[in-house]
């Protein structure tokens, strides 16, 4: 993992969720704007996998379990897809609610990665 | 519960608000089995009855999301034994995690009341109970 990155990408999934919430619970359907942080919260997720892929090849090697991370990555690459294609599905108020609310708990989760990969407690 | 039957439209729970409920579900349904599947594999020795506590919490979380998604009576009977089961579950894990903190050296989703979740496991089988009978 990289910090820096790690770092934008729990921000982005925060604000962006914070954001779909707000929206959703204001009423509004699933536009593109809310799509669209969804999409990038996806794609992020997506250069994450890479990067923890190719990390360990330049010296760069998680502290933590692997495994552990990889179960956290995994589920969190697969929640933006299962929540865009509800919002997709049933165009409603509450699939606004719903992709904020996937958004937020992919922040948490990659924090969780952050923590696995970076700082060891025990 | 035999008027859930006797309403035309509505074939599904999977509706409104009740679908964030949903949506919130299967995110912990996931993070439980997640975590459980690595336990399981990873150090199962080390602490046996909490990981065993992360299996159970698990399929229960698995069973409730299924419950509150299909339609009809026998599953809305069913979300609620789940969702019953999970509460009584986080009541009872998160006082015993309190008072005999040697039975949970390694945490499990339910500990300390799901505080490891942000008390989602704890809010999340009330607001269930309460959309189950607004969806009766």
């Amino acid at each position: 993992m990289i910090e820096w990155f790690t770092i934008v990408q729990v921000a982005i999934a925060s604000v962006g969720g914070l954001l779909a919430v707000i929206l959703g619970l204001a009423g509004k359907k699933p536009n593109d704007l809310v799509m669209g942080i969804a999409a990038l919260v996806e794609l992020l997720l997506i250069v994450q996998l890479v990067v923890a892929i190719a990390a360990p090849a330049f010296g760069n090697d998680a502290t933590g379990d692997v495994l552990e991370f990889y179960i956290y990555l995994v589920s969190a690459v697969l929640l933006p897809i299962a929540g865009g294609f509800w919002a997709l599905i049933e165009r409603s108020r509450w699939s606004t609610v719903i992709l904020g609310a996937l958004c937020l708990a992919v922040a948490v989760m990659v924090y969780r990665m952050n923590a696995i990969w970076f700082v060891q407690v025990a | 519960m035999a008027h859930d039957t006797l309403a035309p439209a509505p074939t599904t729970r999977a509706r409104g608000v009740g679908r964030v409920l949903i949506f919130v579900y299967v995110i912990l349904a996931l993070a439980a089995t997640g975590r459980s599947v690595y336990e399981f594999i990873a150090k199962f020795d080390e602490a046996p009855f909490a990981y065993s506590l992360s299996a159970v919490a698990a399929v229960v979380y698995i069973v409730a999301t299924i419950a509150l998604i299909a339609p009809g009576p026998v599953w809305y009977r069913v979300a609620w034994i789940a969702i019953t089961f999970e509460l009584v579950g986080v009541l009872t894990v998160g006082t015993l995690s309190l008072f005999l903190p040697e039975l949970f050296a390694e945490a499990s989703v339910w500990s300390w009341y799901g505080m490891g979740y942000l008390f989602v496991p704890l809010v999340l089988p009330v607001l269930g109970m309460l959309w189950l009978r607004r969806s009766r």
